[in-house]
């Protein structure tokens, strides 16, 4: 390792490359955000900040990471809402910018030019972030199809053009690319094996590799930065006031919103062991370093039927930065992963210092923002079964807007079918109680029915004893029972034993 | 100047073609070296301001206790309306608008006191720390409280033409309803900023995100006792305003330069977006209480409609938006015995103002829905409906405040998008999809557009610009018109360039600045272009004539044979690089600048009677939009939008299509995913992007068919050109009609969907439910 280049930096100095340069800063403030930093402290302004809280992406930048890829090192680019993220974070990372991207002869990068041509700004002010969301979907897919583009901006809002004009320029922006600057070569990232380019960006960013845990102090507070399981668990539990810090998605906008102090931050995105998904023949382990976008690509191997929940699971930079795990423990009414996970039978494994525990996941929450965490003890990893012959899986999300919305409600649905049988039924519900929720007696009034609209129709009705919704500004309580019992109806349309509806009879979104 | 003559440049001289060049600063926004008021280079000393905002709708302020904010880390002044040296108030028309409330707050999130500090961080920690001894008021926070208590931020209006009444009750058939549409916030993407400057003997430099520098200018110098000439507003460009940057601008930049003013030193105002939300209006909600007499074609005989908006607990720009909105209630539509009020009722909530449309959205929409209620009632095609209530060409052409529609295209328009939609065929297609479709509905709705072109107020209808030509041929152009990322200043600088005959690239456009160009007009009303260009074009008409007398002095012939264009000025005989003459011309002691004004003609308004010419022309459009609906949800998507808008003869055909792209798609927003909620506290719950909904990437309908429709304005406009920032807004109406039209697929014969907008999935189901239990509008 490069322990060794350490000796020269001074303690609670975090290191990042910045435009090919390395970049040294000791001792930050440790809640400060890449977009502060960026913007007041290196006069950085083409980043901008539209709502510091990741729903506008006006600050979105593209982070350079070394991973590990089909046994290869590879470097990885990914879109990040900068208001964020605190950072500390940037520590052994590369990071781009809009500025970053402009050729050295003063030419505008392909990207650039495409918006350019296709009229893809007005304002301009959404414009850097569309960029960068665009740049990231440049390197790492050649060509891709108008619905991944879409997708790929989903953490843009673009309030002047309608967007039709950008999705025109990500098509245009491979038809200008290419020459001898790495970032104008597209999809380079998709390429089995790395290019020269890339090679030595992952010998420069080995390079930034620490030996030992980062620890920052500022009169901000502390932020301590582990490398391995052993030493997190230890400082978690010397340390049981102190904030686990993953994607920072949530934390990020304790400080942005709310100006919380957060004295000591302790982050686990740097814990090799908790980086991993592991596959056995019955489960996907996800350590709880492991962000939302990987997470989500190994289940989707498993439970292509849920491809719409992931996509439409906050944005791709929010998914890119935040963890399941930490979608998990944060334990949010209304977090969308929880409720599938919830019906699939996950379980979380928990640990405090050496000592390891396993809880069913719907166990974990014990009330609003309560759960069964002891001080000390931390989200280790996400146990998940894969998808079992005889099983079918749903899951419905309904909110105001396709792309990064809160659920009014989230339901999902997993029957067990033996012929026209329901032999077990697990349901729960997102945005319905205080805690993400399995339906009892909805489950109860399937299991060991045959599957007809009757037996659909008394779950329907059962499900007003297993919730009591409450009325908000994304939906009244009785909007929120209809459609928890309308989609519970949309389930027996899809999976009747005779004549199923398609997915494109039933689902707008599927419709061509 | 003449009145417009009708097809005066249809068949004649040719028209130069627009070109679809670029947005003046395209290379700079994708490049992020576009320079918005919080990326300009920070003067020494700068100190960062936030504010202390209400928790309270309506209160009387018994103490304030500020000695926790003052004793926080980094804070170096507190502020409150005490220390305001002159007026304090920030009203564009009434004085009723606190900079700093003093003794009362009327909504949640007044700005009560500003903290200034030595970091952005520093002061809006601060700012939380203050203690407040609130004594609870009564608070109203719906309209219909508000009517009910004659409770109005300004008397009602009320304009009633020809006999609704005798004609109503003679109609075959009548209809009463009650309606509403919601209001909207702007979110443009950069914030509300200002940034304040002290200059030498009691000046002030402002850089301010604002639609209206002049405004910015006054109000400062009455709240700080100073001449306007002590005050100084720059302004290059806006993230976006949308109309939320037109008087609202105001708090910010008179706290900011309060602040710089109190404190000698520069001090920045930028909120964040949750207070920005807290704070400001946004576009006024409409509740609607109408009646119609008309006949088995559905062709109107009589209407009532009363209009009850939102305004908020201040007047602002409420009286002149409600005036819009009662001259829109006609669309395109002939109302020949009309009754038509509106009503601005007081609430204690943020006070509502200019956005997109700016009332005339609120206005148009209202006939819309009564036409489609209509047609729905009649078992009718809600197309014919409205094709039957068209106003017509040299009858049934006069409006309900007394103008007459002499530029009438919407036969013509709204045949081309029928043929070219394939509307006809559709609708029937549809109608064997729905029958074999039992969850999933698709609907389909082809709506209108007629939109008056200039401010309602005559005297605003004024711009001027000034032109420089350098010795070394190069171009500078400063008008009165705020850029805010509708291409204005790029179609300034083409009617500049087109005018010396130069390339775009010789002709720059630089930022409004009142030491510049004096006394301007808010960058509203969608007049940016018509104005300022029409000013630029008089200074560049004015400085080549210049050229052109020096040059035919200098090398023969008449001044009036010679030409410009190709970077060239030619004559007879001669041809000279247009540099080479500028050279010249300075050294023989020509001006080589020039002002320019232009005020537009023949515009008469009477506020008493509410009648006259407000319009100096009128612009149309047309869309068509099909949707798909979950029945069991309410879900629904845009399948495909058909668009067809008239730009006149478009300056820019790149820049007008987006804005008609970018207009219906903002204006669909409004009608679906974007709603304001209040809780029974009147606490707006919907103050940040997370929890309010403007449309994203996969809203754009996957077939989305733009096209102008070629129409050189009948008025004599700049390059016969027309107005295309808000009109195109209505288009969205289709949308919110298709999703009307797919409930219907469940309704019975005859009943008409009880839809209110916003139709959120919430308010789509709760009108199927409703039509699946027979009730109909």
């Amino acid at each position: 390792m490069m322990g060794a280049s350490n000796t020269t930096v001074p303690p609670g100095t975090i290191r990042f490359l910045l435009d090919d340069a390395l970049v040294e800063v000791t001792n930050p403030a440790s809640t400060r955000t890449i977009l502060q930093y960026l913007r007041e402290d290196l006069r950085r302004t083409g980043t901008k900040e539209g709502c510091a809280e990741g729903d506008c992406g006006a600050c979105t930048v593209v982070l350079g990471e070394l991973v590990e890829r089909d046994g290869v090192e590879r470097v990885q680019l990914r879109a990040v809402n900068a208001c964020i993220q605190f950072l500390p974070t940037l520590d052994g990372k590369a990071i781009y910018t809009v500025e970053s991207l402009k050729g050295r002869d003063g030419s505008l990068h392909p990207v650039q030019q495409a918006l350019v041509d296709t009229h893809g700004s007005q304002c301009g002010f959404c414009t850097p972030g569309f960029v960068m969301s665009l740049f990231a979907l440049f390197k790492n897919q050649d060509r891709p199809s108008r619905g991944c583009v879409a997708d790929a901006l989903s953490g843009n809002l673009c309030r002047c053009t309608g967007y039709r004009p950008i999705l025109d320029a990500a098509e245009k922006m491979y038809d200008r690319c290419g020459g001898s600057d790495w970032l104008r070569q597209p999809a380079t990232l998709a390429a089995a094996t790395p290019d020269a380019d890339e090679a030595a960006l992952i010998a420069r960013l080995a390079g930034l590799r620490r030996s030992d845990t980062l620890s920052v102090t500022s009169a901000a507070g502390r932020f301590h930065a582990p490398l391995t399981l052993a030493a997190f668990a230890a400082l978690r539990e010397r340390l049981p006031e102190a904030h686990i810090l993953a994607g920072g998605t949530d934390v990020g906008l304790w400080v942005t919103k709310q100006q919380r102090e957060l004295p000591e931050l302790l982050y686990i995105g740097n814990v090799a062991e908790l980086k991993t998904i592991t596959t056995s023949d019955s489960h996907f382990e996800i350590g709880a370093a492991v962000t939302l976008t990987d997470a989500f690509a190994a289940l989707d191997r498993s439970y292509p039927e849920l491809s719409e929940l992931w996509r439409r699971f906050a944005s791709v930079p929010v998914r890119n930065a935040g963890t399941l795990a930490g979608n998990i423990a944060n334990g949010s009414p209304i977090g969308d992963s929880m409720p599938v996970l919830i019906c699939l039978g996950a379980t979380v494994v928990l640990r405090k210092g050496e000592a390891t525990r396993e809880l069913a996941l719907e166990d974990l929450y014990l009330g609003h923002q309560k759960n069964a965490l002891q001080p000390g003890e931390f989200v280790e990893r996400v146990r998940v079964p894969r998808s079992r012959p005889g099983w079918v899986v749903r899951s419905y999300k309904i909110a105001k807007r396709f792309d990064q919305d809160i659920s009014a409600v989230c339901a999902a649905f997993a029957l067990r079918l033996q012929g026209e049988v329901v032999a077990e039924a697990r349901i729960a519900y997102g945005g319905m109680a205080a805690t993400p929720k399995r339906a009892a007696a909805a489950e109860a009034a399937l299991t060991g029915r045959r599957w007809n609209e009757d037996t659909a129709r008394a779950a329907m009705a059962a499900l007003g004893d297993d919730y009591t919704p409450l009325s908000d500004m994304r939906a009244s309580a009785a909007y929120r029972m209809r459609t928890a019992r309308n989609v519970l109806y949309r389930l027996w349309l899809e999976t009747r034993p005779n004549d199923p509806l398609s997915a494109a009879e039933l689902n707008v979104n599927a419709l061509a | 100047m003449s009145t417009p003559t009708p097809n005066a440049h249809r068949d004649h001289a040719p028209l130069p073609k627009g070109e679809a060049l670029p947005h003046e600063s395209a290379h700079l926004h994708v490049a992020g070296e576009a320079v918005y008021v919080d990326d300009i280079p920070e003067l020494a000393g700068t100190l960062y301001a936030a504010l202390g905002l209400s928790q309270q709708a309506h209160a009387r302020i018994r103490a304030m206790d500020l000695d926790a904010v003052r004793a926080a880390p980094g804070v170096v002044a507190v502020l409150t309306a005490a220390d305001i040296p002159g007026t304090n108030d920030c009203g564009p028309v009434l004085d009723d608008d606190p900079i700093l409330a003093d003794g009362l707050v009327q909504y949640i999130g007044q700005p009560m006191f500003a903290v200034i500090a030595i970091s952005v961080d520093a002061a809006r920690r601060a700012a939380r720390k203050g203690v407040i001894d609130y004594e609870a008021l009564p608070a109203v926070l719906d309209p219909q409280v508000a009517r009910a208590r004659e409770s109005y931020v300004l008397p009602p209006i009320r304009r009633v033409c020809g006999d609704p009444q005798g004609r109503m009750a003679q109609a075959p058939h009548r209809l009463h309803g009650q309606w509403s549409v919601g209001g909207q916030e702007q979110f443009y993407l950069e914030g509300q900023i200002s940034y304040c400057a002290p200059k030498e003997d009691g000046c002030l430099h402002l850089w301010c995100s604002t639609q209206h520098p002049t405004e910015m200018q006054q109000l400062i110098a009455h709240s700080l006792n100073k001449d306007a000439n002590q005050v100084v507003v720059e302004m290059r460009r806006m993230g976006g305003g949308f109309g939320g940057k037109e008087s609202q601008s105001a708090l910010f930049a008179c706290v900011a330069a309060l602040a710089a003013h109190t404190l000698q030193r520069p001090v920045k105002l930028r909120v964040d977006r949750d207070d920005d939300m807290m704070i400001t209006g946004k576009r006024h909600g409409f509740d609607y209480d109408y009646e119609v007499g008309y006949d088995d074609a559905g062709r109107i005989q009589a209407v009532r409609v009363e209009m009850l908006a939102r305004a908020g607990f201040s007047a602002d720009l409420s009286g002149p938006v409600v005036t819009r909105a009662l001259c829109h209630v006609d669309n395109a539509y002939y109302l020949s015995d009309a009754d038509i009020s509106a009503l601005c009722a007081k609430t204690n909530t943020q006070s509502n103002t200019a956005f997109r449309g700016f009332g005339g959205p609120q206005g148009a929409i209202a006939i819309e829905y009564i036409l489609d209620t209509i047609a729905r009632r009649l078992r009718l095609d809600p197309l014919d409906v409205r094709k039957a209530n068209f106003y017509g060409n040299g009858e049934r052409n006069q409006t309900p405040y007394g103008q007459t529609v002499e530029d009438n295209v919407i036969h013509e328009l709204v045949g081309e998008l029928e043929a070219s939609s394939d509307y006809r065929a559709r609708r029937a297609a549809l109608a064997a999809w729905n029958a074999a479709s039992p969850v999933i509905k698709k609907g389909l709705a082809l709506t209108p557009v007629k939109f008056g072109i200039s401010f309602n107020v005559a005297h605003f209808n004024q711009a001027g610009a000034l032109v420089h030509i350098y010795t070394d041929g190069s171009v500078l152009v400063n008008h009165g018109g705020a850029e805010m990322g509708q291409g204005l200043n790029t179609k300034v600088a083409q009617v500049v360039a087109g005018t010396l005959g130069l390339a775009l690239a010789r002709v720059r456009a630089t930022a409004a600045d009142t030491s510049k160009v004096a006394n301007t007009s808010a960058t509203a009303a969608s007049t940016g272009a018509d104005l300022n260009g029409k000013a630029a074009e008089a200074a560049a008409l004015t400085l080549r004539g210049r050229l052109a007398d020096f040059a035919a002095r200098r090398w023969g012939g008449e001044a009036d044979a010679v030409s410009f264009a190709a970077g060239e000025v030619r004559g007879e005989g001669w041809r000279k690089r247009f540099d080479e003459v500028v050279n010249l011309a300075y050294h023989a002691r020509v001006q080589l600048w020039s002002d320019g004004f232009y005020a537009t003609p023949g515009l008469a308004w009477n506020r008493e009677t509410l009648t006259g010419k407000p319009f100096y022309y009128f612009a149309y459009g047309a869309a068509v939009s099909e949707v798909a609906v979950d029945t069991l949800t309410g879900e629904w998507k845009l399948l495909r939008a058909d668009l067809l808008h008239d730009a006149g003869n478009s300056i820019n055909p790149a820049i007008d299509l987006g804005q008609v792209e970018g207009g219906f798609i903002q204006g669909m927003g409004w009608l679906t995913t974007e709603e304001l909620w209040w809780n029974e506290q009147g606490r707006l719950m919907t103050h940040a992007p997370s929890t309010y909904k403007i449309p994203a990437v996969a809203d754009c309908p996957a077939r989305f068919n733009t096209r102008l429709f070629h129409n050189p304005n009948r008025a004599d406009t700049v390059l016969r050109s027309k107005a295309v920032g808000e009109p195109p807004l209505l288009l969205s109406f289709s949308v919110l009609f298709a999703i009307r039209d797919a409930i219907a697929a469940l309704a019975g014969p005859g009943v008409a969907p009880p839809l209110t907008a916003p139709a959120t999935c919430e308010s789509i189901l709760a009108a199927i439910d409703a039509v699946r239990e027979g009730v109909g509008a």
